[in-house]
Formats: C-alpha cells, sequence, structure tokens
C-alpha cells in the first residue's frame, strides 16, 4: 500500500478539471496505454498568450489522477512561457509530496504538458531517440547508464544504483537497465579480450628472436624489429639475408606467415 | 447505504478463525513448553502437534501424518521442495513449470535457470487454463521435476493435477512432482494418496490459521534434504523449534476447512456467482476472461476496461471495499500481472483487473453492498479516461 498525502487523496478522490475542451488551442499526450499510464492535456490560450483554461483525462493510478489535476491548477491562468518552466518537482510539491515509486506520474504530467506547448508553437517534439531516458524517476539517460558501466565499473543495477539513484523509484525500467548495463559489459569484455600495443609489441618480438631468428640465422642471417604500427610490423634483415635476392620471399612466405600464424592473422611485415 | 468493511480479498489473506485462535491462545500461556523436551511439562505438546498433524494429513488426504512437514509459509514449502528434489535428480538439468505460477515458483526457477538449469515454461490458453499436451511433450529423460499450482491465486483457475501427475510420472517414473496447492487447500478437496503427487505445499493463512505456518507434504519414500541445517525437528527436514501455536492453528483451521469444504463449494460459489452476474449486467466495461475455466468457487477476476486498477482500489477502500489488483501500479515492481500477461489479456483490460475473493465469513449483505457501491464508481473514473471513443464504442457494442 502506498502512502499517500492528504492533499494527494483529495486530487484523486475529486480531481479539478476533469474532461476535455471542446476546441483546444492545444493537445498534449505522454504515456501509453501498455505501460499502464496515459495522460491527454487540452488548453485554452487567448491571444495575450495566457493559459485561460485547461483539462484533462488520464489513463492511471491515483498519484497519475492527482499529478494531472494539480498541473492543470497549476497552470490556468499562467502565460505559455511560465507554463514552460514548471518542472515534475512543483508538481511533487504541489501535492505535498508523492511516494519515490510514483514520481514518475508527475513526470508524465510534465511530458504532456512539454508536448502541448510544442503543439501549440507548431514545433516538433525534441528527438530523444539516440540516448533515451531509462528511469523516469530520477532522469537517468541511457548513455549515463553506459558510462557508469565503463567509467566507475559499475557491473549490475545496484552498483548503478549508488551512483545515479536508477530504478530506486518505481522500479519500471530495471528490466531494460539490467539489458543495457550487460550489453555494456559485454562490451567491455570483447575490448578487454584484444590485446594492448605494448602487448603486441612483445608478442611479436618473442617470435621474431625465437623461432624466426633462429632459422635465419642457420643461413648467417638475422633480423631485427623497427617498429609496430597498427598492423604493419617494420622489419629490417641483417647478415646475408640484407643482401639476399629471396628477401622478398622469406619475407611473406616465413616472417609474415610465422607471425599470422602465432600472433595475428591481421600482420602485415613490411622490410626498411 | 450505510458505509461498512467488505473483505473481498481472501486471496491475499484470511480473518483467523475464532475457533483456530481459541485452541492455539494456551499454546501461549500455559502450555508453553518445548515439544523436544524430556520433562512432561513440554513433551505433552508433542502430542497436540501430533493431532495438527494428524488434521492437515486429513484434508490433504495424506495417508500418513508423517508425510506432513510443517514450514514457516507457502514460499517456504516450495523452497524445501524445488531445490530439495534438485538434490534428489542431482544429474538431470531440465525443469517444467507454468507461466503463471506464484513468485516463489517463477523465481526460484529464475534463480535456477540462471544457475545453468534448462527450463520450460508452459502456458495457458486465453481463459487460464493450462493445456495438458504441452506438458506431455516437453518432458524427457533430462527432466528432474515439474512444479504445478493447484489453484490459481490472481484467476481462481483449478489445473487438473491428477491428470498431469498422472502424465509426468507415465513419461519419466523419476521426475519429481511438486504441487503449489496455496490457493486450492480448503476450496477443493484434494487426495493426494489417490494421485503420484510427491510434494506439496500450502500456506495456513489462506485458510484462516495465522500468517507464518505453512506445510509441506512430501510422499512417504523420498528423502528430501533440508534447506537450513539445525537440530531433529521435523525429521529434520525443517529444524528449529516448532512454531507451535502456529502448528495448532493450522490443525485447527484445515479441520474447519474440511467441515467447510461442502459450504465452500455451494454458499461461497453461489455468492461469487451472483456478484459476478451483477457487475456484468451494471458495468458494460466489465468482462471476466476466465469465466468458463474451472475455477475456485471463491475467487472472480474482473477486467474493467479502459480504466487503471489502482484508482479503482483506492475508489473501493473508500468505500470500504477491499479487494487487489493486477494492474502495474499496485505491485512493488510496477509490472502488470504475469498471469493475465500470459493469458494475453489486452492491455486495454490488463491494467484495469480486479480480483475479488470470497470466504465462508462472507455474507449476503457484502455482496449486495459492494454490488451497490462498485457500479457507480466505475462510472466516475470511466469518466477520466483518454479513451472516450473506445468507452462509447463499447457500450453500444453490448447494448447498454
Amino acid at each position: 500500500m502506498w502512502e499517500y498525502t492528504d492533499k494527494v487523496k483529495e486530487y484523486y478522490t475529486n480531481p479539478k478539471n476533469v474532461g476535455e475542451l471542446e476546441n483546444p488551442d492545444a493537445v498534449g499526450e505522454a504515456g501509453s496505454l501498455v505501460c499502464g499510464d496515459m495522460l491527454k492535456i487540452f488548453l485554452q490560450i487567448n491571444e495575450q498568450d495566457i493559459i485561460t483554461d485547461a483539462k484533462f483525462q488520464t489513463f492511471g493510478c491515483g498519484s497519475a489522477i492527482a499529478s494531472s489535476s494539480a498541473l492543470t491548477e497549476m497552470i490556468i491562468g499562467k502565460t505559455v512561457d511560465e507554463a514552460a518552466k514548471i518542472t515534475n518537482q512543483d508538481i511533487v510539491e504541489f501535492l505535498g509530496g508523492l511516494p519515490n515509486a510514483k514520481v514518475h506520474c508527475s513526470v508524465m504530467g510534465k511530458e504532456a504538458l512539454e508536448d502541448a506547448i510544442a503543439n501549440y508553437r507548431g514545433i516538433e517534439k525534441k528527438d530523444d531517440t539516440d540516448n533515451p531516458v531509462i528511469c523516469q524517476c530520477f532522469n537517468v539517460k541511457e548513455q549515463d547508464l553506459r558510462n557508469l558501466v565503463r567509467e566507475k565499473g559499475v557491473t549490475d543495477i545496484y552498483e548503478a544504483s549508488e551512483y545515479s539513484k536508477i530504478g530506486s523509484g518505481c522500479g519500471k525500467c530495471h528490466n531494460e537497465a539490467v539489458a543495457i548495463i550487460e550489453d555494456e559489459l559485454r562490451k567491455k569484455n570483447e575490448n578487454s579480450n584484444k590485446i594492448t600495443k605494448t602487448q603486441l609489441v612483445l608478442k611479436i618480438n618473442k617470435v621474431l628472436e625465437g623461432y624466426i631468428s633462429e632459422h635465419l640465422r642457420k643461413d648467417g642471417g638475422d633480423i631485427e624489429l623497427i617498429n609496430v604500427k597498427k598492423n604493419k610490423v617494420f622489419v629490417k634483415l641483417c647478415g646475408t639475408c640484407g643482401k639476399c635476392s629471396m628477401s622478398s620471399h622469406t619475407l611473406k612466405n616465413f616472417v609474415e606467415k610465422t607471425l599470422k600464424e602465432q600472433v595475428s592473422n591481421e600482420l602485415e611485415v613490411i622490410a626498411v | 447505504m450505510e458505509k461498512r468493511l467488505v473483505y473481498l480479498d481472501n486471496n491475499a489473506t484470511t480473518k483467523v478463525d475464532e475457533k483456530v485462535l481459541e485452541k492455539m491462545l494456551p499454546f501461549f500461556s500455559e502450555k508453553y513448553g518445548n515439544p523436544s523436551s524430556m520433562h512432561d511439562f513440554g513433551g505433552k505438546v508433542s502430542k497436540d502437534l501430533a493431532v495438527a498433524r494428524e488434521q492437515v494429513a486429513d484434508l490433504l488426504g495424506a495417508k500418513n501424518p508423517y508425510e506432513v512437514t510443517f514450514t514457516g509459509c507457502g514460499t517456504e514449502s516450495a523452497n524445501i521442495a524445488i531445490k530439495g528434489a534438485l538434490e534428489i535428480n542431482k544429474n538431470k538439468k531440465h525443469i517444467i513449470t507454468t507461466k503463471v505460477e506464484h513468485p516463489c515458483v517463477q523465481n526460484t526457477y529464475k534463480w535456477l535457470e540462471k544457475r545453468g538449469y534448462n527450463v520450460t515454461y508452459l502456458d495457458v490458453n486465453a481463459r487460464g487454463e493450462l493445456m495438458l499436451e504441452e506438458l506431455k511433450e516437453a518432458i524427457n529423460v533430462d527432466t528432474a521435476l515439474v512444479s504445478i499450482m493447484w489453484a490459481n491465486n490472481e484467476t481462481g483457475v483449478i489445473f487438473p493435477i491428477e491428470k498431469a501427475a498422472k502424465i509426468v510420472k507415465e513419461k519419466n517414473e523419476k521426475t519429481l512432482f511438486f504441487v503449489d496447492a496455496v490457493q486450492a487447500a480448503g476450496k477443493i478437496p484434494m487426495d493426494v494418496s489417490s494421485c503420484p503427487i510427491d510434494l506439496l505445499g500450502i500456506s495456513g493463512h489462506k485458510f484462516h490459521a495465522p500468517k507464518g505456518i505453512g506445510a509441506l507434504y512430501v510422499k512417504k519414500g523420498i528423502l528430501l534434504p533440508p534447506l537450513i541445517l539445525g537440530g531433529h525437528q521435523e525429521k529434520g527436514l525443517r529444524p528449529g523449534t516448532e512454531n507451535v501455536a502456529g502448528i495448532i492453528g493450522i490443525g485447527e483451521a484445515a479441520k474447519l476447512a474440511k467441515d467447510f469444504l461442502s459450504d465452500e463449494l455451494i454458499r461461497v460459489k453461489t455468492l461469487r456467482d451472483e456478484f459476478e452476474k451483477g457487475i456484468l449486467k451494471k458495468v458494460f466495461n466489465a468482462k471476466v476472461y476466465s469465466a468458463n475455466a474451472p475455477r475456485v468457487s471463491n475467487t472472480t477476476n474482473i477486467s474493467f476496461e479502459y480504466i487503471e486498477g489502482e484508482l479503482m482500489l483506492l475508489h473501493f477502500a473508500d468505500a470500504g471495499i477491499c479487494a487487489s489488483s493486477g494492474s502495474a501500479c499496485t505491485s512493488g515492481s510496477l509490472e502488470p500481472s504475469h498471469v493475465l500477461k500470459a493469458m494475453g489479456i489486452p492491455f486495454t483490460s490488463l491494467h484495469g483487473s480486479i480480483r475479488f475473493s470470497l470466504s465462508r465469513f462472507t455474507t449476503k449483505e457484502d455482496i449486495e453492498y459492494a454490488l451497490e457501491v462498485i457500479p457507480p464508481i466505475i462510472e466516475k473514473i470511466n469518466g477520466y479516461s483518454p479513451y472516450q471513443k473506445e468507452l462509447r464504442e463499447l457500450k453500444e457494442l453490448r447494448n447498454f
């Protein structure tokens, strides 16, 4: 059972401004039936840009009704600019507080209002598809969550919550957040399987100085590692090899082949 | 109509029967001895526990009272049964359950899944019924355990447990069969000895015993390992000093439940049906998805389309009516009911589903009051919905 303040109770028991306006100047929507929350807001706006009337229809719980009703009360008499400045926290305060798990209801009110104002001003709603909000209650975006995994070493939703409070409100985002964390961990794991450049150089050098050099020395030649740039291995053939007419053949068919087999298939050997 | 408290949430918990309470009280005061003690003062109590064990065995239809182990609750019974069964069938890695189990089974299965078990979750149809052919197909040589509830807590739909038990054993006699009978105990006649059920869990507070006491039936011949370790109590399967008063309570409640079974079956069913019919007659956007499935006689799950459950419950509570909802907003997780989702109930109805569950203490006056109070509340909340067009169409469609 949720603990609702008297004001919330009053607003869901006898909500104000329920219904629709016949010829609204703006209509806004937020939420969806699938999530169990859906809010429509209708505004009447005069020439001075003042909201003269507002009504709402909400499919939602007690706090959703109370938040919607409170919002309409708060914006009537305000200019559109003033109304646009109202935050979900203002709605929560107006109601004397909401249970943590229900803060998203006030966010929905705020979103419906934004939508209505955008509709009134004839602008497209800002596109958040690249970086959607995962946790509505504490406004944690997907990128924030991914950064926590990458930079703070977070491995599960509980650790992520210590930094960002994600998932500690309504909990609706749990599955999505867990999926994102797991995805990011997988990426991180893949990256850590890749060896660093130093490790690569050491590995190449070991093979060159060991197996390859041993073979070349039998013919009085030798090889020296000069540099490694990305996948390109720069080497210097010494001794008899340096003067050998077959050196390019040795380079491709023996040195490069061996490095490809023993270090990485992507390596290319270049003589300097 | 004068406001009154109408408790229609008996699948959540029930009132402790006064006769039960009366039997329990002496065990808090003059009979406080420990049944394990050597002295008579304590030792005598073990005789009272033996009576309670017989009473519970009788309700379940268990042949031997020692097949009954007392536990802390239905959840604990399920955990001991499931984890214990897998210890017995250690080399088997496939387990089966349904998509509509109580979280005590569902979450235990998810936990096992993470630890490498291969899980089959059986579907239900649109009425919430289990399809036995699917069960039959799912069982193989590697199947360690099948867990199926006897009656669903949200819809009241009864699963054909006797048939399921036979199917399990026909397909693989080594596969163990656990039944979560928490919502069936005291609501339908049970006879575990007549069918091959290996393990079965019940919870006292769902049939007028107090909270904090449950029982697990373990068929003779199955030696389950305990979940928690300790002394010899409950044959070592559930160590720890017995919850004596609770055990006396569940024993007495089991006896009363068995006596009342005919009453539950007829009087409560009549009241439930009257209520359901009344709501469907008075409220155009009400629908009962499980109406044609076999159901326990005390439960109805009514979906009020295009409106939200928590808001209804809040208004019902104001009017004195206690019920519960499958709506996302009422649960701690804010996820809508997995049971109704598994039935494929559309979102337009899912969030507005209300479970009303009666008991032998529900009266005709209670139902009359509820039928008087609920329709105007729904009418009012319909007015808040953003789906006015859809509601108007529905009203026409249903000839209101």
